[in-house]
């Protein structure tokens, strides 16, 4: 069955607003002001409640995972609210382009614009798989430069906050902080500046250290790791706002960076050639992404880590996590990444571990809740639960299976700090502070 | 003093305890849902009688505590950490607690690894479910009890979830199945499901202690359970308040307990859930609203004693209820009767015949027509004329209301029918899937979870101002939105009427998948006994914004349009068969249930004996038990595929033994490891054709509960291979599957693909045996070889380079011959099919959709109807590439686009889509699949499969398909 559906031309870049669905509320920030500096005009999607998800049902199949049903619910949610100019709007929508379902999004939202009455409105696509062609968001070097730069300056802002905020003396510091940064690097990105080695080098160290001089008070609280289905994980209209969640239950937050999974995508289709043969470039195009990403890697490790904050693993380290666990060849939906970050996420301390799907998510049948058994036997501190989202999953039983788990990483964590104040007294130590084992 | 108040989902309990850990004051009781209420009553209580000056240790726990605990600002305790608290306290030395609640379960290791499992979101409850199960039953918790004593017997019956479990156990009940059996088989199931859904893999033993309500109520159930896990449990003093008392303990802030209960109070008149608009506005609306139905009246003619004329007899034999009908010669209503079917039938049919050959002795019965479940049953024991499928029974029925029906939706006691009708011909059904069976029974059983009789409590909600949006999901869910709703204060009137929406929603969105009225037709007839309901005819007519019909007799549509059948049918002047007089007097039955036992299906056979020595036999998938001959299966390539696989012997080798699972994409691949590892010299073998056991051995090392059947049989098989004493079991990893041609890519699914994965992650056989699960690429014949060179080396070193090549060669040869033989035997059943005039059905899934359990023999079941059964990959090279409106990425996928393709230029060929529950990919592809058919005018049959054996949604599906081909083949006869 084939429809012709609207292509978005070189002369809407003037004339029509691209509404962008919200997964990642920071780094999708960053990356808005970075569209606009190409010469787009964008909005990023704030709208949510519970006519998205119920605008979903009514226009996907229902079985249908739910990031597909909130997205495309957002989307039609947006262009009903009548604050739109309906011919010269346009949406942009990602396209992994692997064998997870997430690939068919942007059909599906389609046939739902078609059903709906909004058949005119064109549909971009953002991939690197070359699907699409012609309608797609153009790639060129600098613009790749200035995504990357967006996501990590993200990252980066998510990191700060998530291990400041709990032991924060003045609640609030760390939120307004992060608030007033992303209005600087949106600034830089529509500017276009920033985001040169040397301008991230300086300003990535000025951001972890504007940080760092907020007071708090060390206290050894409850870590906790969200692993997950990518825009389960990220997005507070997929998880039922998990991490303000896990804010009130006095945890701190370890949310993975969406570079990881930019990485990811970047290392699989060499890996891919070298499990099942193919030519030269293939088997090392994704060294030299990757590559081209280092750099800006170790800028943001060392910018974290100068400040006295937890820094995640490069991800040359992160790939050797998966021995032991699951092949680097899984490579649909999260694949091997999820089960990796939950590896390092042990191995730093969080090993209290909330793995996040959508309910009857197929990779994470694999990777996810297919792996727990065999973390446990590796890591036998691990204490993951899994949560499933859905449009019908009430957030009361989603929320008591947390509570568990977070019983079970509290009792542990008082049983933890018992044991360290008799030793702290036993020898004399003073009060612990950021440098010691517990943050570190 | 230290106060723990657990509220759970369907019950609160309390404990005061004094210093010395003295249970001065203990409660358990039923709080219908009004948490608050009766948590404020109990703590302005127990403040006042058992704590001198008010002021307590307490703590909350319990489900339906969490967000009570947090509101007034007290302490909450997790309740399976509660649990651990006062096991470890109470009994000392215990291994692992098993607790069932109203809807939770919960497995508790407390040695060797301290572990917590609660049951998945799926599945589902189990007081509540044995509380279901019972009220179906119509038994007391108690009596069932009682009942499980007396069972010498089990059945199988689905256990993943409460709505599963019914589906299979109404036909048993409908079948005449002994409630004793019935009852020990629901709780063998609950069995089954804490054990595969909490314990994955980890042995239960050691001291075991049972909490929670019916696990302390139960003596069979606790039975079940020691039986099972070979182990002596022991539900210990007090059992019902463990996490009371364990919140007690851990307690350690006091409070004012009348003070909170004051705060309790005014946090009930806080209303904080998602609402939507009122079903009415106001008195007015409502009296227009029953004006307007009022108008839709069958015409009705006086049955008087000395009646003597003909009359047609409609009898629908429904899953819960029984359905009868008698119009005149001019389609008038003479009368009606519609009683509860109270687990068998017959019986009740034989009362309501009896009667009205005992009030009208000149009665002349011209016909006698049956529908419904009970369909065949009814027709066979009292001799009836015609059996028609419900479907079409309800079609007729509409059709005489309103002779212009475009749409017809029908929601009864336990199922949704929905059809649309084009050309006076029904062009497309939607059946409730096994997950959204909410339907009538749904409402019942909240009714009555909430204290209240069905009728009463639909009306409660016709003026809610607020009514609750609880969405459009299945009943598990819907007790947890319920559950949050009441938590957040909705009173029982916006409950009710959020329950009514919620049906509506459910059977526009999930069932029939509309977008707007204008999909559905804009002549909507409404019927089943759900649609009395005003407020649930309200919410649907505001749901679609248009205005339905609504029969008088809505419940009795299937009753009325049989004997409408029968009408038709029936010849001028003709006596119907029904058993005479004499003959319905003397009218006995008898029921036992019996192993068939003829072959390895070993079918459980439900035997009726009527007098005259008549039989009559359910529960058998093929005529063997009934006509003695086994199933040839001629015309039926699925069982060609079955033989060709299993003709692949083990031919012994130097190299040793290996072995295959044989599931998931195996199922194609075998004859290609077969040839290759043969050739190799390896001797190969596969796992057994997968069965009920198999399954149930490897339940337990599933971490996922809800992925899709077949990729959950992988562990059975397994277990299976690790009894062979191999040298190594081979299941490769598989991001890519053979390139057809046919799509933009050629991928296998996430779960085809990686489930080796999952197999190596957490089955504890492949320890003891090589477990060679590498990722293969045999899309890339040439790397192909290179690399599985490479691999094999790994773990048999010497084989030569030569060698593979050779192996990999026959591998591909053997391959491509099994695939053309499958295509050529296609061919000839497709040829000889025509020549005999026969249906051509595509039953399209996966190549593993082959396997009998995965089917449920439904290939069968469509060739004794008289069609052929070929599948979707022995046309799908018939085909070119073709544009789809969906990334068409996937080979199986796309093989069933190109045979959906195919069958639009093919008059006599249907497809039928076998889709398994939680397969993701088919959500995506079964919409596609259907646009493809409809758009050369073909019905798109869908058939949803599980572990789910029961088979009567398939059959009336099916049976309806046939009905309205054959209705389409009449008209165009007419039209020719």
């Amino acid at each position: 069955m084939e429809t012709q559906y609207p292509v978005f031309t070189e002369e809407m870049k003037e004339t029509h607003t691209i509404l962008i669905p919200n997964m990642a509320p920071v780094q999708f920030r960053i990356l808005a002001a970075a569209m606009e500096r190409k010469g787009y005009h964008v909005e990023l999607l704030g709208n949510c409640g519970s006519q998205v998800s119920e605008l979903g049902l009514k226009y996907v199949h229902n079985d249908t995972c739910y990031p597909a049903l909130l997205v495309i619910g957002q989307f039609l949610d947006a262009l009903g609210s009548g604050k739109y100019d309906l011919d010269h709007t346009a949406l942009i929508i990602t396209q992994t382009g692997g064998g997870c379902r997430a690939s068919n999004y942007i059909f599906l939202l389609r046939k739902a614009l078609e059903r709906a009455g909004y058949g005119h409105i064109p549909v971009l696509s953002l991939n690197f798989s070359g699907l699409e062609k012609g309608n797609s968001l153009p790639m060129d070097l600098a613009f790749i430069r200035m995504a990357l730069a967006a996501i990590y300056y993200g990252d980066l802002l998510v990191t700060l906050k998530a291990q400041t905020a709990p032991y924060e003396i003045h609640r609030g510091d760390a939120a307004a902080l992060q608030e007033k940064w992303l209005d600087v690097i949106c600034g830089w990105m529509r500017e276009g500046c920033g985001f040169n080695q040397l301008e991230m080098k300086i300003a990535m160290s000025k951001i972890a250290a504007a940080f760092a001089v907020i007071p708090v008070r060390r206290t050894p609280k409850v870590k906790v790791g969200v692993v997950g289905e990518i825009y389960v994980k990220y997005s507070p209209l997929g998880n039922n706002n998990l991490e303000e969640f896990l804010a009130s239950q006095d945890c701190e937050v370890n949310l993975p960076g969406l570079m990881g999974f930019v990485q990811y995508c970047a290392y699989n289709p060499s890996e891919t050639a070298r499990l099942y043969g193919g030519s030269f470039v293939e088997k090392h195009v994704s060294d030299l992404v990757l590559g081209y990403i280092a750099p800006m890697e170790k800028v943001i490790i060392k910018a974290l880590k100068d400040n006295g904050y937890h820094a995640p693993l490069p991800f040359s380290e992160l790939t050797k996590l998966t021995e032991g666990l699951i092949s680097k060849g899984d490579k649909m939906g999260e694949g091997w990444l999820l089960t990796a970050e939950m590896a390092e996420l042990i191995r730093a301390g969080y090993e209290n571990i909330i793995c996040a799907q959508p309910f009857g998510c197929l990779p994470n049948h694999i990777c996810g809740k297919g792996m727990i058994n065999k973390i446990r036997e590796l890591y036998p501190e691990a204490n993951i639960t899994s949560i499933d989202y859905d449009p019908s999953a009430t957030r009361v039983n989603q929320e008591n299976r947390i509570k568990l788990m977070l019983s079970v990483g509290r009792e542990r964590l008082a049983e933890r700090t018992a044991g360290q104040v008799e030793a702290a007294s036993a020898s004399g130590a003073g009060t612990a502070v950021r440098g010691d084992p517990a943050f570190a | 003093m230290k106060v723990g108040l657990d509220v759970g989902s369907t019950t609160i309990k309390c404990v005061v305890m004094d210093d010395a850990d003295n249970i001065v004051y203990s409660t358990y009781e039923r709080h219908f849902s009004h948490i608050l209420e009766k948590s404020e009553e109990l703590l302005r209580r127990i403040a006042g009688e058992y704590i001198p000056g008010g002021r307590a240790v307490f703590a909350v726990s319990g489900s339906a505590g969490m967000g009570m605990a947090e509101s007034v600002g007290v302490p909450f305790v997790q309740e399976v950490f509660a649990t651990r608290v006062a096991a470890n306290r109470l009994a000392p030395g215990t291994d692992c607690v098993i607790e069932l609640g109203g809807e939770d379960a919960k497995i508790l290791f407390l040695t060797g690894g301290m572990e917590v499992r609660m049951n998945g979101s799926c599945a589902g409850g189990t007081g509540a479910f044995i509380d279901q199960m019972a009220t179906l039953l119509k038994l007391s918790a108690d009596e069932m009890d009682a009942a499980a004593g007396k069972a010498e017997k089990t059945y199988t019956i689905a256990s993943r979830c409460g709505v599963f479990a019914k589906s299979d156990i109404q036909p048993l009940i409908n079948q005449g199945g002994r409630v004793e059996d019935i009852a020990a088989s629901i709780y063998q199931a609950v069995v089954n499901q804490t054990i595969a859904g909490l314990a994955q893999g980890r042995p239960i033993r050691g001291n075991i202690l049972y909490l929670g309500g019916p696990l302390t109520f139960s003596k069979c159930l606790r039975d079940a359970f020691d039986k099972t896990l070979g182990v002596q449990g022991t539900c210990p003093e007090n059992s019902l308040l463990f996490v009371a008392m364990g919140a007690a303990f851990y307690a350690d802030q006091s409070f004012n307990l009348r003070d909170l209960a004051k705060r309790l109070k005014n946090r009930g008149s806080m209303e904080t859930y998602p609402s939507q608009p009122p079903l009415f506005e106001n008195q007015a609306q409502y009296d227009q609203f029953q004006a307007r139905h009022a108008k839709a009246a069958v015409p009705r003619a006086p049955f008087r004693e000395d009646y003597a004329a003909p009359v047609h007899i409609g009898i629908d034999s429904g899953s819960t209820t029984v359905k009868v009908a008698v119009i005149d010669q001019d389609a008038r209503l003479l009368f009606t009767d519609y009683r509860p079917n109270l687990g068998n039938p017959v019986p009740l049919i034989r009362e309501v015949l009896q009667s009205l050959y005992d009030r009208h002795p000149a009665l002349h019965v011209a016909s006698v027509t049956t529908t419904g479940y009970g369909e065949d049953l009814a027709k066979h024991a009292f001799h009836a004329d015609y059996g028609v499928v419900e479907t079409v029974a309800h079609f007729t029925a509409a059709r005489h209301f309103l002779p212009n029906v475009d749409f017809i939706i029908d929601i009864g006691g336990q199922d949704m029918k929905c059809f649309k009708i084009d050309q006076g011909a029904i062009s497309n059904i939607f059946l409730n899937e096994a997950c959204s069976s909410g339907c009538g029974s749904f409402l019942q059983t909240f009714a009555q979870a909430l204290g209240y009789d069905m009728r009463e409590f639909a009306k409660l909600g016709l003026f809610a101002n607020r009514p609750v949006d609880l969405g459009s999901r299945c009943t598990v869910f819907m007790n947890s939105s319920v559950k949050q709703a009441q938590k957040d204060g909705a009173t029982i009137e916006n409950i009710s009427a959020g329950l009514s929406i919620s049906v509506v929603k459910n059977a526009i969105y999930k069932v029939i998948r509309a977008a707007s009225p204008e999909e559905l037709g804009r002549n909507i007839v409404v019927q089943g006994g759900t649609f009395y309901n005003e407020a649930v005819l309200r919410a649907f007519e505001k749901e679609m914004g248009v205005e339905v019909i609504r029969p008088d007799i809505a419940g009795l549509m299937g009753a009325f349009g049989a004997a409408l059948y029968g009408r038709g049918k029936a010849a001028r002047g003709q006596t119907s068969s029904l058993l005479g007089r004499q003959a319905l007097a003397g009218f006995s039955q008898e029921t036992c249930s019996e192993i068939c036992g003829q072959c390895g299906n070993n079918c459980q056979l439900t035997v009726n004996t009527f007098a005259g020595g008549e039989t009559f036999i359910s529960g058998n998938r093929c005529d063997r038990p009934v006509t003695g001959k086994a199933d040839t299966g001629e015309g039926n390539l699925y069982a060609y595929k079955r033989r060709l696989i299993l003709g692949y012997k083990p031919v012994p080798g130097a190299r040793g033994k290996i072995g295959l699972p044989l599931c998931l994409n195996l199922w194609e691949l075998f004859p290609f490891w077969h040839a290759f590892f043969t050739r190799l010299g390896f001797a190969v073998y596969h796992s057994p054709l997968s069965s009920r056991d198999l399954y149930l051995k490897g339940q337990g090392t599933i971490p996922s509960d809800t992925a899709c059947f077949p990729a959950k049989l992988a562990h059975g098989h397994i277990q299976a291979l690790s009894r062979l004493g191999l040298d190594a079991v081979f299941y490769p990893c598989m991001t890519y599957n053979i390139d057809e041609g046919l799509g933009q890519n050629h991928y296998n699914c996430p779960v085809v693909a990686y489930y080796p994965e999952v197999i190596a992650g957490n089955c504890p056989e492949i320890k003891e045996t090589r477990f060679i699960y590498d990722y293969v690429g045999i899309h890339r014949p040439k790397d192909f070889t290179r690399k599985i060179h490479a691999i094999l080396g790994r773990y048999f070193p010497g084989i030569s380079k030569k060698e593979i090549q050779q192996a990999a060669d026959a591998a591909y040869a053997e391959y491509a011959n099994h695939m053309s033989l499958v295509r050529k035997e296609g061919a000839r059943i497709v040829a000889q099919a025509r020549a005999e005039g026969r249906r051509i059905i595509v039953l399209a899934g996966r190549p593993y959709h082959v396997d009998p359990e995965v089917n449920h023999g439904i290939d069968t079941l469509i060739t004794r109807s008289g069609a052929a059964v070929i599948t979707e990959d022995s046309i799908s090279n018939l085909v070119e590439k073709f544009p789809t409106t969906v990334l068409n990425q996937w080979t199986y996928h796309s093989r069933l686009y190109a045979a959906a393709k195919y069958c639009c230029g093919q008059p006599d060929m249907d497809l039928v889509h076998l889709v398994s529950f939680g397969c993701g990919v088919d959500s995506i592809t079964s919409d596609e699949t259907r646009e493809i058919l409809q758009s050369a005018g073909k019905l798109y049959t869908q058939l949803k499969i599980d572990e789910i054996t029961n088979l009567g949604a398939v059959r009336i599906r099916l049976r309806s398909l046939f009905a309205a081909l054959e209705e389409q083949d009449e008209t165009r006869r007419e039209e020719a």
